[in-house]
């Protein structure tokens, strides 16, 4: 997993090694400071000559500015090093999606993949900030001034060896204890604001219920736990202060103590003032970089959450793999079923497809009609690979689609989602998903036959209308056809209409029916619907039920043979058509 | 989507932290004082011990010639007790100050995080509606979260600065006033420094906070649409696309690290510079032997300078640290002000007074109220002169020449009229937003009429209380929301009392028994994720049973059975029938099978009523009816 996050530092390398380096410097400067000081100190007390004070007193300035020089370069490295990884990182994660098969996609949520790419990234990329500015920065200051501090105050630098075991069991224990208590309380936060969603997204039905006090209450018992949680991690962690100050205090304590002691009775000779302020400022350098370090932990583990959200995505293997001899070029549009079974998941129990065996011509015209949950739109995603079958094999011109290159496959099959999604941008835009460099003139095409040319030029701006996200700013009807002609601008071997034309009028359905019957003969054309008039004229209706196909025949077979088909089509046509 | 994109668009004002801090107050009138009391006092404490040092390095200055250490000692270690007692009464602070602290931050935020939810619940649709819901969700992920920081450590931090620096700056006068003097200086050039590089950073997080609800918004797209993508092929051209607006994020992203990232060393660094200052200043000033200008009148000596020097170090490390809560106090004030601008909006308002109870009525149809279950409910309506009168509920409904418009702009309603008689079905077919559901919004008041009147059993909806209105009103939506729990719980959703087998009966009016005793565990199946293991239509089947088991007079069918098939519905309809039996049901429907049996179809136009008859009598007619019916006509 570490190896994995390494990886992503890629071009930032300079800079995330860089900024140690200037760290390091800082942080000797900074350690030898007091040093200087300390010197400063007694010529001021000792000499009154002023040369030596301007002489240790530029010293200081000089490395000051060095310090300055050093803390801002490593500013910037830093920042560019962690925006830098982040930036690889959140581009990791989003082409890892582009990798997705439909099964991958069906695992995460989008909210969830929208949470890792943003808060759970930008959580990481802190904690990396803060690994490479202050992870080297601590135990080096630490190291320093501990060596300082003998070599300045000699015996009495024990006195830290005495508190610093005491700070760190402390820090220790107080991270032992908090990160457990904090990890469970952020995934009950997470729940927490999940709710919330839920309940902003059902607004209408809460009120419409009139439960309001009821979600309030339940609301704030949730709340009121987390409160309760939250508190009792926070308060272990509250604890960091006072120890670190306990520390500090009897430092200062013994140090005034033993130092004024020893400074007297050796009458100056092994320790004098100026030392004796410096060690102080030794110790509290000591247990301020005891207590960075003891920060740096406690954030590292709490980005850790994050960092195994963020693997979970860059570890999921696509479970959709190119052959590797690809075939590139499909033979015609015959379809072949043969033996199929298929399942969602392995550990599902029930199977979503099974025994099938179907054969259809390549030109075929093929309408698909069952009930809800009926599995049509499963069995037409097996054809372009959206899933894999679990048992038997689905053959396209011949050969198993497993044997094809998947983008060749996916363009000779194109599909029309039920879900349609159309993307925020022009028309034409959204058009040439179909083709990258389909002409205008191929766009028209495409959109006469798919009976949306006449809308489309009734907008304004008409081929270069923008398209609101999702598409809201068309109707349903116009939204299908619209996704219709972008499959068609593919030239595909097989089309597949799952549900496409349910928001289109009969007449309007008809009609592109008809052109699909004169303008592309030789695609095998799939039409899944709950409208009998939109398959009763196909070559062949497929009756499922329950993940088997029940029947197989034109309309009129159906009619007599098939007690669902003949059901469903007295059921649409009740009462008698009007126009009949 | 852009959810962050206006939580940045002022910088905070004063004001806001005034009121989060009046708030804060306001919830914990004893400890939130205490606390504070705890951080004046550790910080007081924190700045004293410079006296005591300075008091004993003038001690050792005086006797280490001297080299006694017992006739030493007498003097210092008195002063190193006083230290010491000063120190353990300070941690005493520390600890019970950080405890508090930790306790009110959370209590805090649990309260506001209520307080917040709370309002919100009291809001009307229209907030709901004219907001979206990322924006309505960050209140509680994001800007809640910034006042956590503010509470938890900038107060603090800002509190125990000015403690600090106001007590040291009391004794550096007390000491040396032209060493104080430079002090100030090197401070001035401080918050100068802070200004200009904070103000920078603060700039460019806000545009990092921009990308960033772009990126989101990329992404919150692209992931909705990502079977789309894999249909196409067109993988590479979105990861193209990613890859440039993730490049801006970083730019920005970058920028404000580099910021906030220099500003600690360089004001530490100008701490370090002032120190050097300080020291060959006094070194001057001791050489020189300048008469020293302070409150105590001591001379400039060792002893002086020393503590002094000490002094500066802390004085500009606490200016350090608050420069440090620079950002997030910006954000957080940022934060803070959206979160009162959600507890400032107006609340739902109800000024109804007739409400819903229980009624029995006995064989003459007098109506007396009762604390009995029956299930006779009728309207209590309190009149002026204080005689209150029962009107039996039966769901009538009529709107007359109602007007609306949700903008004051755009009419969506003109002059629509419908009677709804107890029992009877009426349904509404039109176009997307030819106001079939504006319509069942009047109803049931989640929007208000702007002319016309709705009566409710004669009686003015208006007058009547919303929440008993709403409670004789079943509403299933298109949008079928479910809530995590069981199918069991969230059937019982509609009715809060309902027994198991009631839920149960429910589930079989509508259809559900049959494929909800198919899921792995039945009616105790948990449901996550507004039920996304659900399909749609069964999604659906349990949003009409959960309005059954309320059993309300009157119920609103909103393209109820939009996605179960036309099979499923044919079979459903039989429960729904039932369902409807005895109910005034109005129907919004797309599928005209759904609504054929109607006792009145309404045909809805650009907000007017063009048809109105039943099935029958509307074919006969050869309008807008018949051509939707024989498929000559979009809908929509």
């Amino acid at each position: 997993m570490l190896k994995r996050f390494i990886g992503c530092i890629g071009e930032y390398k300079r800079p995330t090694i860089l900024t140690p380096l200037f760290i390091v410097g800082e942080a000797i400067i900074e350690s030898a400071m007091p040093f200087i000081i300390a010197n400063l100190i007694n010529d001021i007390k000792a000499g009154c000559d002023l040369k030596d004070i301007v002489i240790n007193g530029g010293i200081l300035f000089l490395m000051a500015c060095i310090s300055l020089l050093f803390g801002g370069l490593a500013g910037f490295t830093a920042a560019k090093a962690s925006s830098g990884f982040a930036k690889n990182l959140r581009r990791a994660l989003f082409h890892k999606t582009q990798e997705f098969s439909f099964e991958n996609i069906d695992k995460f949520s989008s909210a969830s993949l929208v949470t890792r790419m943003t808060t759970d990234v930008m959580n990481v990329q802190m904690s990396f900030m803060m690994i490479i500015r202050t992870a080297i920065r601590s135990p080096l200051m630490f190291i320093f001034s501990v060596i300082m501090a003998y070599i300045m105050g000699g015996y009495l630098a024990s006195i830290f060896v005495v508190v610093i075991p005491i700070l760190i069991t402390g820090l220790l224990l107080i991270a032992k204890y908090a990160m457990p208590a904090f990890r469970a309380v952020f995934k009950k936060y997470d729940k927490l604001n999940e709710s919330i969603e839920e309940n902003v997204m059902a607004m209408r039905t809460v009120k419409g219920f009139v439960r309001e006090e009821y979600e309030k209450e339940k609301f704030g018992n949730a709340a009121e736990n987390i409160r309760r949680d939250f508190t009792r991690a926070e308060r272990i962690v509250a604890f960091n202060s006072p120890i670190m100050q306990l520390c500090l205090y009897t430092v200062m304590i013994l140090v005034l103590l033993f130092g004024s002691q020893a400074i007297i009775t050796y009458k100056g000779q092994h320790i004098d003032v100026g030392q004796l302020s410096a060690l102080i400022t030794y110790g509290v350098q000591i247990l301020m970089s005891l207590m960075m370090l003891s920060m740096i932990y406690v954030m590292l583990t709490m980005s850790v959450e994050s960092m195994r959200r963020i693997n979970e995505i860059l570890s999921e293997e696509s479970t959709l793999k190119n052959p590797e001899n690809p075939i590139y070029e499909i033979k015609d549009g015959s379809i072949d079923f043969e033996d199929v079974s298929f399942k969602y998941s392995l550990k599902a129990e029930r199977y979503a497809l099974s025994d099938i065996d179907l054969h259809i011509n390549s030109g075929e015209t093929v309408g698909i009609i069952g009930g809800t949950g009926s599995s049509k739109s499963t069995l037409v995603q097996l054809l372009s690979r959206l899933y894999d079958v679990t048992e038997g094999s689905v053959k396209i011109g011949g050969r198993d689609v497993r044997e094809y290159d998947l983008t060749a496959l996916r363009d000779s099959v194109a599909v029309v989602l039920q879900k349609n999604v159309l993307f925020s941008g022009t028309i034409k835009e959204n058009l040439r998903w179909g083709n990258a460099d389909a002409t205008d003139a191929e766009l028209e095409e495409a959109c006469r036959l798919a009976q949306a040319h006449d809308f489309i030029t009734a907008f304004p701006e008409g081929y270069d209308s923008m398209i609101e996200q999702g598409g809201t700013n068309v109707s349903g009807g116009q939204k299908q056809r619209l996704c219709i002609a972008r499959a068609l601008l593919k030239k595909p071997k097989i089309l597949i209409l799952d549900d496409s034309t349910s928001a289109v009028d009969t007449k309007t359905d008809a009609l592109i029916r008809r052109g699909f019957e004169e303008f592309i003969p030789q695609t095998t054309k799939i039409i899944i619907a709950q409208r009998i008039s939109s398959v009763e004229n196909a070559d062949k209706i497929i009756v499922m039920d329950n993940g088997k196909i029940v029947s197989v025949g034109t309309h009129d077979e159906l009619l007599s043979s098939s007690d669902i088909y003949r059901e469903v089509y007295q059921q649409q046509t009740k009462g008698g058509r009007a126009d009949e | 989507m852009n959810k962050n994109n206006n939580n940045f668009k002022k910088r905070g004002n004063p004001k806001v932290l005034g009121r989060v801090i009046k708030l804060v107050f306001s919830y914990y009138p004893v400890l939130f004082p205490l606390a504070c009391l705890c951080i004046l006092f550790s910080a007081a404490v924190s700045s004293i011990p410079s006296i005591f040092q300075q008091k004993v390095i003038a001690i050792i200055e005086e006797r280490f010639m001297s080299g006694d250490w017992t006739a030493a000692s007498e003097e210092i270690i008195p002063l190193i007790i006083i230290l010491a007692s000063l120190y353990i009464i300070s941690l005493i602070a520390i600890v019970t100050q950080t405890q508090l602290m930790a306790y009110i931050t959370q209590g805090f935020l649990c309260k506001l995080r209520r307080t917040l939810f709370n309002k919100m619940q009291d809001l009307p649709i229209k907030y709901f509606d004219t907001h979206r819901h990322g924006d309505i969700m960050s209140f509680y992920t994001n800007d809640i979260d910034t006042l956590r920081q503010l509470v938890s450590q900038s107060v603090p931090q800002l509190i125990t600065s000015a403690v600090i620096v106001t007590v040291l700056f009391s004794i550096m006068i007390y000491f040396c006033g032209w060493l104080t003097l430079l002090v100030l200086l090197g401070v001035v050039a401080m918050i100068f420094v802070s200004k200009r590089i904070g103000g920078g950073s603060a700039k460019y997080f806000v545009r990092q906070q921009k990308s960033m609800g772009k990126v989101e918004g990329f992404i919150q797209e692209m992931m909705s649409g990502q079977k789309v993508i894999k249909v196409f092929c067109h993988e590479d051209e979105t990861k193209e696309a990613f890859d440039k607006i993730n490049d801006q994020l970083y730019n920005d992203s970058y920028k404000a690290h580099a910021f906030s990232n220099c500003l600690g060393p360089i004001i530490m660094n100008i701490g370090n510079l002032l120190y050097v200052l300080v020291a060959l200043i006094g070194g001057v000033l001791l050489v020189a032997n300048v008469p020293n200008f302070s409150l105590s009148g001591m001379p400039i000596g060792i002893s002086l300078i020393v503590p002094f020097l000490n002094m500066t170090k802390q004085f500009t490390g606490n200016v350090n640290s608050l420069s440090q809560q620079i950002n997030s106090i910006v954000m957080a004030m940022a934060g803070a002000e959206r979160v009162f601008s959600l507890m400032d909006e107006e609340k739902e308002v109800d000024d109804g007074y007739v409400t819903l109870v229980n009624c029995e009525v006995s064989e003459d149809g007098t109506i007396t109220e009762t604390d009995k279950r029956t299930h006779n409910w009728a309207w209590k309506h309190p009149h002026g002169d204080g005689t209150t009168t029962y009107t039996l509920l039966k769901g009538d409904v009529r709107l007359f020449d109602v007007d609306f418009t949700y903008d004051g702009k755009k009419q969506v309603l003109t002059d629509v009229s419908v009677y709804a008689e107890p029992g009877q079905k009426v349904a509404f077919v039109g176009a997307t937003g030819a106001g079939k559901t504006t319509i069942t919004n009047l109803i049931n008041r989640f929007y208000d009429i702007a002319d016309g009147k709705v009566r409710y059993d004669g009686i003015n909806v208006s007058k009547i209380k919303k929440a008993d209105l709403r409670r004789s009103l079943g509403i299933v939506l298109q949008d079928t929301n479910l809530f995590t729990g069981t199918v069991l719980e969230n059937i019982r959703y509609g009715r809060l009392d309902a027994t198991d087998e009631e839920c149960i009966d429910a589930a079989r009016l509508a259809g559900a028994d049959d494929f909800i005793t198919r899921l792995p565990n039945g009616y105790a199946t948990e449901l996550t994720n507004n039920g996304s293991n659900l399909s749609q239509g069964q999604r659906q089947l349990i949003a009409i049973a959960r309005a059954a088991v309320a059993d309300p007079p009157v119920m609103i069918l909103d393209e109820a059975t939009s996605s179960i098939d036309t099979r499923t519905e044919a079979i459903v309809s039989r429960g729904m029938d039932k369902l409807m039996e005895g109910r005034t049901v109005f129907v919004i429907a797309h599928r005209l099978s759904t609504v054929m049996n109607s006792d009145v179809i309404m045909v809805l136009d650009h907000g007017k009523i063009i048809e109105r008859g039943n099935h029958e009598k509307l074919i006969a007619e050869r309008g807008v009816y018949y051509q939707l019916y024989t498929g000559a006509f979009e809908l929509e």
